[in-house]
């Protein structure tokens, strides 16, 4: 009874979909007020069938019902409620089905929170919006319905892989969705304004909150993700440029070239249409990481022939709303004027040379991704394209970009002075070459590539708070003078300083792991010790624990340093026989910023067992970083200034929370 | 979407994830093994989806990292030990591929969209020079309502 609840309430949700669909635009051209707030009740509602469909498939899984295919498939009574809950979205059917209600939400916050917007720009919006949420409602019940009945219902249910059962699983996919959703609205507003036709700075400022949101949920669902492979994998990595994380990795790149460019277009009334087309594109590139993670063509372009249903479905909607959304655009992009000049050496250039490179770099990783597909398609020639060649490619594109990034903020609108500037940045620079110098030295030679790197990353972080520095005449007047003028600030100053504060903090952590990581690998008996970089782990023992749904093989291991026991670490091996399935707990000990990584392999017939134990430097920076770069878009996301032209203090941020 | 989790039940649902190098294929001599370390991460696991062979558990890329190792101890330089393995196994085994006509719009492509790019803007400053700023004007509506707003204060 439930779960039909759930599927009558989400066949409902479509219906008024469709409705809010063509009424509003309708409304907006015939400029009918009543048409037009038909979009707000169907976009309240349309989110309250979705949250009731949202609700019965998660309590399916609570009570454990497994007459439903989908319960059946990925859950277990023995499960921790906690898993039980995430296994929800732990799935195709259920993950699109969260994917939905997110979107919903986001249509409800449009009509919530846009008492402010034109009347025409909102109800285009949410109509835009809707025909998304159609597409995907009809993916779901004809596709990928995660309601349907077994004729007669199993005693137990199969179990959610294992290695998504971590509390990962519990925050990643929806800060992603979040994140991916988010970039929806964008996507919306910029439709919106082409059927429209006209666009202003006022646009600018009303998309900048929605993209901004979306912009930290996408970084703060990446990091976790990253996180969570790198402790959960028990191989120490933390970004394998992969086809999945790639597909993360695209929106994330567009949507950092779009929240630059909509500044331009907020202040100086220039790069409109460019605007739009990075709103198109950054959406379009989420709905190319869905069909791409969904239709099973990464697996093998063959997978993908053999059942191509769901595959075919979402290259449907993929061709339709970025195909429409492009030819659209081409048709339209003209009656938008272009207005703003802009000079080379000014603030809007420093943004547009940041748009240029970030949307290379983001064309870089999609040509790397799809390049193989393509080959493989039109030729049958198989390649590989993984790691080293995005390491080699992508790295060219962004140090240019680190360059410039202390530049940017630093440089007056309209004409900049670049000398001027780079005098302000001696500072910054100065620290980079000692922090260069220091390096060499202390790494004793060998590539200079490494403390060249460092350098970058000190001068990134020192230049965003030279920023600040000036921008308060710190040391210039009087330091209770700074304070004031610090605390008068605008909070997007602060944000801005911030976030490009943790890009150098993210690239001192990913230079410092890569460059200068210990890693042990042996086979040990028990009593005995390893050592790596001054600690000395002796192996205790081997123990068999039992867990809720599954067995484990931990080894204990004592952690000293300098002769005093600091710690014990217990890596083991889990097995689940609901899946027949393992997975390599890796045991972490935090000491500052750098962590010991040490997990366990086989045990051997003669009693010893393999280990991994790696030393990783400063590796929480690199996590730390993206958390400083989201806590600044909060910051940014906070500031008044974004609000302007709102008439109450009504903005997304309150309900956006989940992004701090 | 759901990152790597994803990808590993698509590729672990075979291979139970121990972990790949093992203590008993870690050569000696500490160099030669840098030198393997460094080739294995070049070198795709062709079992896997997008892993190299130094990353893989799957008992194809140990066979490989041992075959890596050997050639190493024969003393092929690095070069050799590629060309031997794309002789065997195709250039499906290189994570980077080579340069070659299939693969020139790969290598190519990101630089011609920095070019492509940089120039596009220098045109469209060059031709802003001299056009010169132009104002959006309003639209009819607008100058309307502007003068409606203008005359009632109390708006």
């Amino acid at each position: 009874m439930i779960a039909e609840l759930g599927h009558y309430a989400l066949v409902l949700a479509l219906g008024l979909a469709l409705i809010q669909g063509i009424v509003p635009i309708v409304g907006a051209r015939s400029r009918d007020p009543v048409l037009m707030g038909v979009a707000g009740t169907t976009a309240l509602a349309q989110f309250a069938f979705v949250a009731i469909a949202f609700t019965a498939l998660t309590l399916c899984y609570v009570i454990s019902d497994f007459s439903v295919v989908n319960v059946f498939e990925n859950s277990h009574s023995a499960m921790p409620l906690v898993y039980k809950i995430t296994s929800v979205w732990g799935n195709h059917e259920g993950s699109m089905l969260l994917w939905v209600l997110i979107l919903s939400l986001f249509g409800t916050l449009v009509a919530i929170f846009g008492a402010n917007l034109p009347l025409t720009l909102k109800a285009n919006v949410l109509g835009v919006q809707s025909w998304i949420a159609a597409a995907f409602y009809l993916f779901i019940l004809v596709t990928s319905n995660p309601f349907l009945r077994l004729q007669n219902a199993p005693l137990e249910g199969r179990d959610l892989n294992p290695i998504l059962q971590d509390i990962g699983l519990a925050i990643h996919p929806p800060l992603l969705y979040l994140g991916y959703v988010g970039l929806s609205i964008t996507f919306s507003f910029a439709i919106a304004a082409l059927i429209e036709g006209r666009i202003d700075a006022a646009w600018a400022r009303w998309v900048r909150p929605w993209t901004l949101a979306a912009w930290i949920c996408l970084t703060l669902g990446i990091a976790m993700g990253s996180y969570w492979a790198y402790y959960e994998l028990g191989w120490g990595g933390w970004w394998f440029w992969d086809p999945v994380e790639n597909a993360s990795f695209m929106p994330w790149l567009a949507g950092t070239a779009l929240l630059h460019s909509a500044v331009v277009m907020e202040k100086r009334n220039a790069l409109k249409v460019w605007t739009i087309l990075l709103a198109i594109l950054a959406f379009s590139l989420s709905l190319i990481g869905t069909f791409l993670v969904r239709s099973g063509v990464l697996t093998s372009v063959h997978a993908f022939a053999t059942d191509p249903t769901r595959g075919v479905f979402i290259l449907a909607i993929l061709t339709a709303f970025i195909g429409g959304g492009l030819a659209l655009f081409a048709w339209r992009a003209r009656m938008l004027k272009q207005g703003g000049l802009f000079a080379p050496i000014s603030r809007e250039g420093a943004l547009i040379f940041n748009n240029l490179f970030l949307t290379s770099a983001c064309a870089t990783v999609f040509i790397g991704t799809l390049y193989p597909l393509a080959l493989e398609t039109l030729t049958g020639a198989k390649i590989s394209v993984g790691a080293p060649f995005f390491n080699a490619t992508f790295a060219p594109l962004f140090i240019p970009l680190l360059v410039v990034v202390p530049f940017g903020p630093l440089m007056a609108w309209k004409r900049g002075d670049l000398y001027g500037v780079a005098q302000r940045l001696l500072g910054a620079l100065a620290t980079a070459v000692i922090a260069i110098a220091v390096t060499f030295a202390i790494a004793g030679g060998g590539s200079l590539l490494a403390p060249f790197m460092i350098g970058l990353a000190f001068y990134v972080m020192v230049g965003a708070i030279t920023d600040l520095a000036e921008r308060t005449s710190l040391f210039r007047v009087p330091a209770a003078l700074s304070l004031l003028r610090a605390r008068g600030l605008a909070r997007s100053v602060w944000g801005t300083a911030l976030a490009h504060f943790g890009l150098g903090v993210t690239l001192l952590g990913i230079v410092f792991e890569t460059q200068w990581g210990a890693e042990r690998i042996e086979a040990m008996n028990p009593t005995q010790t390893v050592s790596i970089r001054g600690y000395d782990l002796t192996f205790d023992g081997i123990m068999q624990r039992g867990g809720p749904n599954y067995r484990e093989l931990a080894a204990k291991f004592t952690v000293r340093s300098g002769g005093v026991v600091i710690g014990i670490l217990e890596p083991s091996k889990r097995s689940f026989p609901s899946r027949d399935t393992s997975t390599t707990e890796a045991a972490l000990m935090t000491r500052g910023l750098s962590q010991l990584y040490l997990s366990l392999g086989d045990p051997n017939p003669d009693g010893s067992i393999a280990v991994r134990l790696y030393h990783k430097p400063l590796v929480l920076l690199i996590w730390l970083g993206t958390v400083v770069m989201a806590l600044g878009g909060a910051l940014s996301l906070s500031d008044r200034r974004l609000r302007v032209g709102a008439p109450r203090p009504a903005t997304p941020k309150t309900a956006l929370q989940p992004a701090e | 979407m759901r990152l790597l989790p994803l990808v590993l039940l698509l590729t672990l649902a075979t291979a139970t994830p121990v972990f790949a190098v093992q203590p008993d294929e870690v050569l000696s001599d500490q160099q030669l093994e840098a030198r393997a370390r460094d080739l294995s991460r070049e070198l795709r696991c062709m079992v896997c989806q997008n892993q190299s062979i130094d990353d893989s558990d799957a008992p194809l890329a140990r066979d490989l990292r041992i075959l890596v190792r050997e050639r190493l101890k024969a003393g092929d330089n690095d070069r050799q030990i590629l060309d031997f393995l794309t002789a065997r196994y195709g250039e499906f085994v290189l994570l980077k591929p080579r340069f070659s006509l299939q693969t020139a719009l790969l290598w190519l492509l990101p630089a011609a969209v920095v070019l492509i790019g940089a120039f596009g803007l220098i045109v469209l400053v060059r031709r802003q020079r001299k056009t010169g700023e132009t104002d959006v004007a309003l639209t009819s509506a607008e100058r309307a309502r502007l003068g409606k707003l203008v005359n009632s204060p109390n708006e």
